[in-house]
């Protein structure tokens, strides 16, 4: 027979404060850990949406990033010309030679002269607006060729001055116009300014591009291009899919911050399992006849112990509930930080996913299970004589 | 002092709700000293330069390179003692590609810039001469097990290939600061080996006063402002500075982490000063009864909730002292010099006073106003 779970509830409203003491340090430490691990969840998620999973990168063998690779003239036509290619609807290949520099500009607001950020500029081909199939123009038109005209992602607006359409960003020796501000679906992309790459070669490096990027004709082929494109004698290149790239790039920083958020909530956990012991401890001492009437009556010593487990859950569910209210708010909060891969900033969201919440909330319930053991285990085995004298 | 027999004998009654909440004291301000530390690092980091020392980097932008033309002029601009320049390699060592740090250096006037990497001189006499040969950092040398006069190879990412270096020299910073991981080689090496010779990454030059960096600063920018490569000039610390803000707010997230951290334990440990008051009630009215003062009553459940905290606080304090002390921690090179600060345990000390208060304060001034006459019917 069951203690009604009815019992449990009564009895933690007997004692409101100290159980709301115990549910509010498990819901911070739930808080923490769902905010964490958001964090961790808004960079990851940044650069694996950067790439698509039918688009083709290719840098020269042996670079890690698009900031080490380079690529020349002839390299670019090769691969333009390769079978693998898409062909775009104006009958044209679907390539990016792209060049890929970063910049260092300062912050909007500030007059201090070492906050500068590392933003990226890319140069494209005119066919990159339909190869990122997720890039697109939000406010103004596509920069024409030939003219010294910039597209600036949707997360360096505001963050930077002279981003704005028809203002007059300076770098590079030179004036840009910005004519235009892209979306990219919340991805690194956001975090760059386009241009033609005809425009920024002689600015910046000299005859070289940095990257390109193609559609493939037939997106089950991946295995077939790269085979093939790395065989050739013409070129010394490394096969990349896109979105494989990118999200290979968020691993260190990605890795790090989950790391962080896992060793940082297991200490706190600890500390929040103490205070569920003690407060379950206290509970049953202080409720010793009552629990040895439950013996005497018939229940089961399984059942008691079930019941103060319960109970102890009911705290730590509460507790996960409060925790992930507390960090729901912080979805979709814009921070920034430096992904090492590239140099360069990159502005990403929270991301607080439903997973998370079940996450943090059997987080609780674990807190809660294994604070409420032991004391559980003890009511359990009361002698029950002894309790009624 | 008389009765702190009396509040020990009290903290022993339960010594496991004693024990868990001291624990949970001890690691929450073993947390917070961790994250206050990560943001110390970085601010000092970021404070870290010899005010003598500008650094002169390609205007357009950090990765791309400024002509070793330069070198002469920014020699013979007033006020500069000397020049050194650097580039950075970007190579991978082993299969498991750990990331360090390699800097290809004009090795003479590189240690000279800076003293603060110090190698006997035997071991520095041979690196100068060897031009394939490098040194590294002693922790480097330790992590891959290295010895001295080995050959490496490391894979060039930046400039491609299989690059192979002896082993020449171990240094020690003598600044913690300044990574003892890193690996620096010939600049000339590099040069030969790529076939693109006259390209630095960016120089050092050092000042012959402080004062006038910001001026030396603009006179050479001002120099090359018309040039195929226009400069950006800056002090070393302003340099450092620029990359310590790449990581963008992880002071506030530290921060906010570790006052969520305080915040819990602290309901943790009210918690149990809170039961442990409820539970002595009858003992309080005895006590008043037999001639105890209020304020006695009151100082004696503050003195528990300080020792609970102090304890916990010497314990957590302490050992992340000495644990980051001992295991030489530096978080893969990304922090080098992680120690914890006076400042932090003193500030932490200071927490711990406020979490004595905060939990003390309730069950303190409770035992104080306890109505004699009532407290003991309610024991009955």
């Amino acid at each position: 027979m069951k203690v009604p779970l009815s019992y449990n509830a009564r009895s933690l409203l007997q004692r409101p404060v100290s159980t709301a003491l115990t549910a509010l340090g498990i819901a911070l430490v739930v808080a923490v850990f769902i905010g964490m691990l958001a964090l961790a969840n808004g960079f990851r998620s940044a650069l694996t949406r950067t790439g698509s999973s039918q688009n083709v990168l290719v840098l020269r063998r042996g670079a890690d990033s698009e900031l080490s690779s380079n690529m020349d003239r002839q390299s670019a036509s090769i691969l333009t010309s390769s079978p693998h290619v898409a062909t775009g609807a104006d009958g044209r290949p679907m390539v990016s030679p792209e060049l890929y520099v970063v910049i260092p500009l300062p912050r909007a607001g500030g007059t201090d002269t070492t906050a500068l950020a590392n933003v990226v500029v890319r140069g494209v081909s005119p066919a990159a607006w339909t190869v990122r199939h997720n890039v697109g123009v939000e406010a103004g038109r596509k920069p024409e060729s030939g003219k010294a005209e910039i597209c600036v992602g949707k997360k360096l607006a505001g963050r930077f001055d002279h981003t704005a359409v028809g203002e007059t960003l300076r770098f590079g020796g030179r004036n840009w116009t910005v004519v235009c501000q892209f979306s990219a679906n919340g991805s690194a992309f956001e975090s760059e300014i386009w241009g033609e790459n005809e425009q920024f070669i002689p600015v910046f490096r000299g005859e070289l591009f940095q990257s390109l990027t193609f559609r493939l004709k037939d997106p089950a082929a991946f295995a077939e291009a790269k085979r093939t494109l790395e065989a050739d004698r013409r070129l010394t290149v490394d096969v990349y899919r896109e979105s494989d790239f990118y999200t290979e790039q968020s691993q260190l920083l990605g890795r790090i911050l989950q790391i962080l958020a896992i060793l940082i909530t297991s200490i706190m956990a600890i500390g929040a399992i103490f205070g569920a012991i003690n407060t379950m401890y206290a509970a049953v001492a202080s409720r010793s006849p009552e629990i040895a009437v439950l013996l005497t009556l018939g229940f089961h010593p399984r059942s008691v112990l079930a019941s103060f487990l319960a109970e102890s859950a009911l705290i730590a569910l509460v507790g996960g509930i409060v925790g992930a209210l507390l960090a729901l708010p912080i979805n979709g909060i814009v921070t920034s930080t430096t992904n090492w891969a590239s140099f360069s900033e990159i502005a990403f969201s929270f991301r607080v996913t439903p997973g998370l919440l079940l996450a943090g909330i059997c987080f609780a319930l674990v807190m809660g299970l294994v604070g409420g053991f032991f004391p559980a285990w003890r009511a359990a085995r009361l002698p029950v004589v002894q309790a009624l004298r | 002092m008389k009765f702190l027999h009396l509040v020990l004998a009290n903290l022993g009654r339960h010594k496991r709700r004693t024990f868990l909440t001291v624990a949970s004291v001890a690691l929450a301000l073993f947390l917070f000293a961790s994250l206050r530390t990560v943001v110390t690092t970085l601010d000092r980091a970021a404070q870290f330069g010899s005010a003598r020392r500008l650094v002169v980097l390609n205007a357009t932008g950090l990765v791309l390179p400024i002509p070793l033309s330069y070198a002469n002029r920014l020699a013979t601009a007033k006020g500069v003692s000397a020049v050194t320049w650097a580039n950075w390699f970007g190579g991978k060592y082993g299969d498991n590609k750990r990331f360090f740090a390699q800097f290809a250096v004009d090795p003479t006037s590189y240690l000279a810039m800076y003293p603060e990497i110090v190698l006997p001189e035997d071991q520095k006499q041979a690196f100068l001469r060897e031009r394939s040969s490098a040194i590294v950092g002693r922790r480097l040398l330790d992590l891959f097990g290295w010895r001295l006069g080995q050959d490496i190879t490391i894979q060039g990412t930046l400039f491609p290939g299989d690059w192979t270096f002896t082993i020449r020299g171990v240094y020690t910073p003598s600044d913690p600061v300044i990574n003892d991981d890193m690996m620096l080689f010939h600049h000339a090496y590099l040069e030969e080996r790529t076939g693109r010779p006259g390209l630095a990454g960016w120089y050092v030059l050092e000042i012959n006063d402080p004062n006038n960096a910001a001026a030396i600063g603009k006179t050479i920018d001002d120099g090359f402002r018309n040039s195929s490569t226009p400069t950006k000039t800056g002090t070393e610390q302003a340099f450092n500075a620029s990359f310590a803000t790449m990581w963008g707010n992880v002071s506030l997230l530290m921060g906010t982490i570790g006052m969520a951290v305080v915040f819990a334990i602290l309901l943790v440990t009210a918690n149990a000063m809170m039961m442990s008051s409820r539970e002595r009630t009858g003992e309080v009215a005895v006590l008043k009864t037999i001639g105890f003062t209020d304020r006695t009553l009151f100082g004696l459940v503050m003195l528990e909730a300080g020792i609970i905290a102090l304890t916990g606080a010497v314990l957590g304090l302490g050992g992340a002292k000495l644990l980051y002390k001992a295991s030489n921690f530096n978080a893969g090179g990304f922090l080098p010099g992680f120690d914890v600060t006076a400042n932090t345990l003193i500030l932490g000390i200071a927490v711990t006073l406020v979490l004595m208060l905060a939990s003390g304060l309730v069950p303190a001034v409770r035992a104080a106003r306890l109505p004699v006459v009532q407290a003991l019917r309610r024991v009955e």
